[in-house]
């Protein structure tokens, strides 16, 4: 898209763009860094994350506020509005994002601090935290280069961390079946393993509004073609 | 130029329809073969950069360009439900402003009272009856949202009223013959904020009775207030579509950086 007549407004609208993708950076590695925390055992890597949260938090409100003075400021139409429009969404979407992080390095901080032996295994938690990674960093890129197919792929993407959510309810059931001491530890996962999913479910919202700023159709609640 | 999609459920009639539309001052074409509907009881916004031709459209609805000699106009104008061509040679161009009012960019009152502004119309028209001039210029006063503020001065001379005032009795004066259609060629780019969304509530009212073309540069206005937009640029019609969605998802890559500021 060529530049706007007035210099100042492409360069509001390039730094609100580059600060979603470094909120976007920063949110992802707090899932990592949380992922890293439950597998590792790591209690102060736990902490680090849930300290980090406010960063994120921040971040949101200060990029609402930038978008508020944007449309103050320049009444945005057409497509730099459904840019603002999405951004603001966008940033909804991170912070949220940035809670589930949060909410699993509370979980892993418990589980590790109670930790026994019986501690069921998080190889398909982790495989699932990977799938919901890669998500978030698609959509980024997606929402960097405007790309619609790219983001019509993260969309359908989700289906299969959905199915993974189950999958893990329902051998964390047998494990709790087997041994009820399991219980608690197991509870703890099936929260971690929600907030995964719910992951998921933000960066598919994101890749939504991808498509919205780049064709304005708006494809939530409906099914996304190939 | 593509075709509006709209998705209001209401049927639309067309009031006046411009086909393959050319003007000429003379030997330089400022309007190059433009066709499109306005819809009758409806707001149609015209926008585009200065030259595009957008105020010489809307003065060809009432044959502003007669009173220069070298212009000259080719194709139609076609006014329903008569289906009268305004551009027909045999059409008198009197009569065409009878039905079709213009209020302009500043406010242009008559150097007469403001109950003279308002029934001067009528009495080009011919009417005599001192009673139903009262009635008719109470009236327009009362549609442009004006006679509360100067019912007690209708023969004060009508520049002692103020800016926004005085668009409000120009717009009065064109109501005063009925017309059917209304030309606003930016009208309130000379009044304040206050002034101007009186005008734009005006507008919004009258669109129950009367069809209005409005030519503006400000183009929150044009989304404020109408139904439907055109966009315009060097005698051509780009765009013309339903204003909700031209302004959030237009059609054509010009439109978009017209309307995003991207122009020029």
């Amino acid at each position: 898209m060529s530049d706007h007549a007035s210099k100042q407004y492409d360069l509001d609208l390039g730094s609100i763009r580059s600060r979603v993708l470094a909120m976007g950076g920063l949110v992802e590695s707090q899932i990592r860094r949380a992922i890293d925390a439950l597998t590792t055992g790591n209690i102060a890597l736990s902490d680090e994350v849930i300290e980090t949260d406010h960063r994120v938090n921040a971040m949101e409100v200060a990029l609402d506020e930038d978008c508020s003075q944007l449309i103050v400021r320049r009444q945005p139409a057409a497509g730099d509005l459904r840019m603002i429009f999405a951004i603001m969404k966008t940033v909804t979407d991170l912070e949220r994002i940035g809670d589930e992080a949060q909410k699993i390095a509370r979980m892993a901080k418990s589980i590790h601090e109670r930790s026994g032996p019986q501690a069921p295994p998080v190889v398909e938690v982790r495989h699932a935290a990977e799938a919901a990674i890669s998500m978030l960093r698609r959509t980024l890129d997606c929402f960097a280069r405007l790309d619609c197919d790219g983001a019509a792929e993260v969309i359908r993407d989700d289906a299969g961390i959905d199915n993974e959510f189950r999958s893990i309810l329902r051998q964390l059931i047998t494990y709790m079946m087997e041994d009820p001491r399991t219980i608690s530890t197991s509870l703890e996962i099936v929260w971690i393993a929600k907030a995964i999913e719910r992951i998921g479910d933000h960066s598919k919202n994101m890749a939504e509004y991808v498509i919205y700023i780049v064709k304005g159709t708006d494809v939530r609640h409906t099914k996304v073609e190939a | 130029m593509s075709a509006p999609e709209t998705h209001m459920s209401e049927v639309l009639t067309t009031k006046a329809e411009a086909r393959r539309l050319s003007f000429y001052y003379g030997d330089f074409r400022a309007l190059k073969s433009i066709s499109m509907p306005v819809h009758e009881r409806k707001v149609t916004a015209l926008i585009g950069p200065s030259g595009c031709g957008k105020s010489t459209f809307l003065r060809c609805f009432n044959r502003m360009h007669d009173l220069y000699p070298g212009n000259r106009y080719d194709g139609e104008i076609v006014l329903q439900p008569d289906n009268t061509n305004l551009l027909a040679p045999g059409v008198d161009p009197i009569e065409v402003r009878m039905r079709i009012g213009m209020v302009f960019q500043k406010p242009n009152p008559f150097p007469k009272t403001i109950f003279e502004n308002v029934a001067y119309g009528l009495r080009v028209r011919g009417e005599s009856s001192r009673r139903r001039i009262e009635e008719k210029v109470e009236q327009a006063l009362q549609d442009a949202a004006l006679w509360d503020e100067v019912k007690d001065r209708l023969q004060q001379p009508a520049y002692n009223l103020s800016g926004g005032q005085q668009q409000r009795l120009c717009i009065a004066r064109a109501l005063a013959t009925d017309p059917e259609l209304l030309l606003f060629d930016e009208p309130t780019s000379a009044l304040d904020p206050i002034a101007t969304a009186s005008i734009e509530e005006l507008m919004h009212d009258l669109k129950e009775r009367v069809t209005i073309l409005i030519v503006t540069h400000n183009m929150q206005q044009a989304a404020r207030v109408s139904d439907f937009t055109a966009y315009m640029y060097l005698g051509d019609l780009i765009e013309f579509g339903v204003t909700d969605e031209l302004f959030i998802k237009p059609k054509m890559k010009q439109t978009e950086d017209y309307i995003t500021g991207r122009f020029g």
